[in-house]
């Protein structure tokens, strides 16, 4: 279990990592915490040529505040979002939902932005971003661009990102007062990935109500408005490939998402 | 038996002695991170292997292309003049013989087999090498499931078996008129999965070539280190004076070290070969994947009995899945060879019947696993004596105890003429009954619980063979048969002590407890003392660590050397002091006569350094002691344990929380309580992974689908509950302080205990689950199936 050989750059900048990526043709990747790729890597299922190391960019490690959103840069690591170390959206629901994700030793080098990228469908900051209303925020040598998370992830790890293209924040709008949040996953053991998750948000506030099954095996399944209840979870995931105890299982999941939101 | 009438009075059972809570000498290097493991060792011009394993389960191999340039370091089959195949036989009648290729051989009978054998600088150009080789296979049907391996028409994995069954056993009995009239019958299937032991360290290997000695060193991660060496020559053709096995560090074993690996006899051969040394270190994916398998049962039980749920008679067929080949030196049928003997547990009942069959399956060979059978045997009988208590609706725990061996009829020869040495059996589980209160359970089931789970309590009780010897192996007869355990004492010039062992620590607190063992003889101080272990080279031959046997064989061993000793160091003091030997005693690391003493140190220093002090009559063996030890008995010693679980089940999830465990075990006297604790906690979670988490499952076509822990699901932190232990301390008559073997008990229990627990609290729904691990799909789906099963009914 030892990767292939592959060269290795620090990127000085994003724009110098852009640079690099799109020289690279598909055989350059970002290496941001690597607590997927590594283990890939060594798995010898990926097979780059190059890999360009972001995860020390300080321009993708800030976090900003706007009166409607927080930014919170892609290379903040889970631990960083669980210890409080970058703004909440209110309520503490970013550090409520970091906390959660695996291990602490995942979390000190695990990046938000590469937990996105990486686009497992049973990881955490997808179901729930998703569920949140979350953009991510993009850079290439084209340019730059916001991508809403609910168009993000077309399939199991894939996203809509072109080559040469990345990450550079993701962007999480505010929850108003009286906003309702809740999140349950169901897991064989605390840290690991879970057989059943759903997220809720209900904001009227912002007109907002909206729930998401994620650990679906494809992208994170999203119930708006009035379909937002345990009830049309069955359906909604009838062509998931999920069985029939998988799919009752979600909806308990959505049912104990709602409980905790109430 | 040498062991002598002790002349050193024990010490205080509170100082350092049989019986203190010491903390472990190693721990000073293991907690520090200090201890030396294979992964640290290196040498000058040392190359990595690594395995090209096979992709298919069954195949034969039409060709095996080298990459270009690359083929005098890829080694195949035909590259391994005059290595032997491994062979483990039982004499066992009707055991069928495998032999295990080195490398594979014209066939792949499971996925992972090496193919081939390739040799880098780094381990991670070895990969590349392994990735280019080209093998094109012919696949043939593969057995993945023990019941097909079964089968009539069935692919065989050894052709000239003519089937799949490596071994079958019977004990017959006419149950006819048993079965048309007993009141009480009740019939279950039950089911274990295959698991994959799991050290914290894995496998590994350096092997060298002494040109001056003309000998090969083998470092190795082993708890066997003079059978590997046994088994190793023979593979390679040397004499055993020209092979020395070391094992450094261990980090962790528990069965998975107990075995002579092809990997092994590769790098020697290859370390010989080419002159250089060659490691090879297992990997997470290897151990899971293609080397670490076990525990796979099958059972169909019948219990009769009466309507006080009295035990009549108990028939079972059982099928353990064994795997490919027969490893050494624990051989296939270890398992299922054992399941007939010990399915009976602590009960007395007066009829019994079993067959069991040991299947070949295109799967790794199986090792045995900490608990060697008793963990499905303890499953199967502790499930059923359940459902019959539900039969006769009546308390688990009342049945049992109609059931269990009184402690009045001690020591009790079973109906599988397993001579159960002493104890309690009743008294054991009614203390688990009290320390986890019944009757406060039993109310809050009545009550219900706020969040909607269901609780339960679930009990499981079992004996523990351990320390078993000649009498009992050489009835199975595979390769290695335990007999005279040695030690050898000696005392050093500046009175310290060594001892000698040829069994190995790895991860036991061995250094520690034979050190108490000794300091209780001698009175030398633990500090003074020196457990030498894990090296051929000036250990005596020993069968190594397993069976639980160390701390009555090698703790009997060192305990006799010591008195050996002690009797020496007696003389010549009584000289020194110029009084007779019998007026002198050894205590407290001294020779005390009737006016006066002397330190042993200073005896050392006159057998040494200064002979002309010496008795005319002095022992010329000198104060080095090499002695051989037996119980008075070698049946085993029957430790046992009654453990009791509370769980809560999420009903709707599947998810299953363990709220208190209790483990009332009796190890006769205790050599060192704080260990043996230690010994019950790791044990415990091990069962609670057998019962709740661990499975590695196979595809049709022989795939295993666990291939990272990220799959392969085991026991946390967050998973093991505090566990509450009581000890009882019942001695042995047969061992030197009344010890017995108790390292595996912990692992036994809790797999029962845990189902009948959720058992216990789905009953209601009409839910019974039989099949481990207990994951949150089965349970989701039993329930759902019980609930359709009402509906239509």
């Amino acid at each position: 279990m030892k990767p292939y050989a592959f060269d290795y750059a620090r990127a000085t900048d994003v724009a110098e990592a852009a640079e690099l990526l799109a020289a690279g043709g598909g055989e350059a990747r970002l290496l941001a915490g690597g607590q997927s790729l590594g283990p890939m890597l060594n798995f010898r299922l990926v097979r780059p040529g190059l890999l360009v190391s972001i995860a020390h960019l300080r321009e993708l490690r800030a976090a900003q505040e706007t009166p409607d959103a927080v930014m919170i840069g892609a290379c903040v690591t889970h631990a960083e979002i669980a210890d409080g170390r970058v703004p909440d959206i209110g309520g503490g629901v970013l550090r409520g939902i970091a906390e959660g994700i695996a291990y602490r030793a995942v979390r000190n080098r695990g990046t938000i932005g590469g937990s996105l990228c990486h686009a497992d469908p049973s990881a955490d900051w997808l179901c729930t971003l998703t569920a949140l209303g979350a953009s991510v925020h993009t850079q290439s040598t084209g340019g730059a661009r916001a991508i809403p998370l609910s168009a993000f992830v077309p399939a199991a790890f894939r996203t809509v990102l072109e080559p040469g293209e990345i990450v550079t924040a993701v962007s999480i709008p505010r929850l108003s007062l009286g906003a309702r949040w809740g999140y349950f996953k169901a897991m064989r053991k605390p840290g690991e990935f879970a057989y059943a998750m759903a997220a809720v948000l209900d904001d009227p506030g912002r007109g907002v109500k909206r729930a998401v099954i994620g650990a679906v095996g494809g992208a994170p399944v999203v119930l708006e408005g009035e379909s937002a209840t345990p009830e049309a979870v069955e359906a909604a995931l009838s062509g998931s490939g999920l069985d029939d105890l998988e799919r009752r299982m979600q909806k308990v999941a959505l049912t104990r998402a709602l409980a905790k939101a109430a | 038996m040498a062991a002598q009438e002790s002349v050193g009075e024990r010490e205080d059972r509170s100082a350092a002695g049989v019986g203190a809570r010491v903390r472990r000498k190693e721990d000073d290097r293991y907690l520090r991170g200090k201890g030396e493991f294979i992964g640290d060792i290196r040498f000058p011009r040392m190359q990595e292997l690594c395995f090209l394993r096979s992709p298919v389960a069954h195949a034969r191999i039409r060709s095996i292309v080298k990459p270009k340039g690359a083929e005098a370091v890829v080694f195949t089959a035909a590259d391994l003049m005059g290595v032997k195949p491994i062979v483990a036989n039982s004499r066992l009648p009707g055991f069928k013989s495998s032999e295990q290729p080195v490398l594979a051989f014209e066939k792949v009978r499971y996925v992972g087999e090496p193919v081939a054998v390739c040799i880098a600088a780094t381990r991670a150009a070895a990969e590349d090498l392994a990735a280019a080789v080209e093998v094109e296979f012919e696949e043939l049907p593969a057995i993945s499931d023990m019941l097909a391996a079964r089968r009539p028409g069935a692919a065989l994995l050894h052709e000239e078996w003519g089937d799949n069954v490596f071994l079958e056993t019977v004990v017959d009995a006419d149950l006819e008129a048993i079965r048309r009239s007993a009141p009480v019958t009740v019939r279950r299937t039950f089911r274990t999965s295959r698991q994959c032991m799991s050290p914290i360290e894995g496998r590994g290997c350096v092997a060298l070539w002494d040109r001056r000695l003309e000998q090969m060193l083998l470092y190795t991660s082993t708890q066997i280190p003079h059978i590997v060496r046994t088994g190793l020559s023979g593979c390679l053709g040397l004499d055993e004076g020209q092979v020395r096995v070391v094992a450094p560090d261990v980090g962790g074993g528990f069965g998975y070290k107990g075995i002579l690996l092809v990997e092994e006899v590769c790098a020697a051969f290859l370390a010989r070969k080419l002159g250089r040394p060659m490691r090879w270190l297992e990997d997470r994916r290897e151990q899971l994947t293609a080397n670490a398998n076990c525990r796979e049962h099958y059972y169909e039980v019948s219990a009769y009995a009466d309507r006080d749920g009295r035990l009549i008679a108990l028939e079972a067929e059982a099928t353990v899945d064994a795997g490919a080949y027969s490893a050494y030196p624990f051989s296939a049928c270890l398992e299922a060879a054992q399941v007939a003997s010990i399915l009976p547990g602590p009960y007395k009942f007066d009829a019994y019947r079993c067959r069991t069959w040991s299947a070949a399956t295109n799967k790794p060979p199986i090792l045995p696993y900490r608990g060697v059978a008793r963990c499905g045997v303890c499953f199967a009988m502790e499930l059923i004596m359940d459902a019959i208590a539900r039969e006769v609706g009546r308390e688990p725990y009342e049945v049992r105890l109609r059931n269990l061996i009184p402690a009045k009829a001690m020591p009790f020869d079973n109906i599988t003429n397993k001579h159960f040495d002493s104890g309690d059996y009743p008294e054991c589980l009614l203390r688990a009954v009290k320390a986890i209160d019944l009757p406060a359970l039993r109310e809050r089931q009545k009550r219900g619980e706020a969040d909607g789970t269901r609780i339960g309590v679930g009990f499981s009780i079992f004996c523990e063979q351990a320390a078993h010897g000649t009498s009992v192996y050489a009835g199975w007869g595979i390769p290695m048969v335990p007999g005279f355990e040695q030690a050898e004492a000696r005392l050093t010039p500046d009175g310290g002590l060594e001892l000698r062992v040829g069994i190995q620590s790895h991860g036991q607190g061995l250094e520690t407890t034979l050190a108490q063992v000794a300091h209780s003889e001698l009175g030398i101080a633990l500090e003074r003392i020196k457990v030498v272990h894990g090296d051929t080279a000036i250990t005596p031959y020993s069968t190594g660590t397993w069976g639980s046997r160390c701390m009555v064989m090698a703790g009997g061993a060192v305990a006799s050397a010591c008195r050996e000793l002690a009797v020496r160091i007696a003389g010549i003091g009584a000289h020194l002091l110029q009084v007779a030997p019998d007026q002198v005693k050894v205590r407290d690391g001294k020779v005390i006569g009737p006016g006066g003493s002397v330190d042993i140190a200073e005896i050392g220093a006159t057998w040494y350094l200064r002979p002309q002090d010496l008795p005319d009559n002095v022992a010329p063996g000198g104060l080095d002691v090499t002695a051989g030890y037996k119980p008075q008995r070698d049946s085993g010693t029957f430790s046992y344990a009654a453990h009791a679980a509370v769980v809560s089940v999420d009903v709707e999830l599947g998810a299953v929380r363990i709220l208190d465990y209790v483990v009332v075990e009796d190890g006769g006297v205790l050599i060192n309580p704080m260990i043996v604790d230690g010994q019950v906690y790791g044990g415990t979670a091990q069962g609670i992974g057998t019962a709740l988490y661990e499975e590695m499952s196979y595809s049709e076509e022989g795939q295993p689908l666990a291939s990272t822990l990220a799959d392969y699901v085991l026991p946390g932190a967050t998973e093991v509950p505090p566990i509450r232990i009581e000890h009882m301390e019942t001695p042995s008559p047969y061992t030197t302080f009344g010890q017995k073997g108790l390292g595996e008990g912990g692992a036994i229990g809790p797999p029962a205990a845990i189902a009948n627990a959720v058992n216990d609290a789905l009953h209601p729904l009409g839910v019974e689950l039989t099949e481990l691990p207990i994951t949150p799909r089965r349970i989701v789906a039993a329930v759902a199936a019980a609930k359709r099963g009402r509906s239509e009914g």
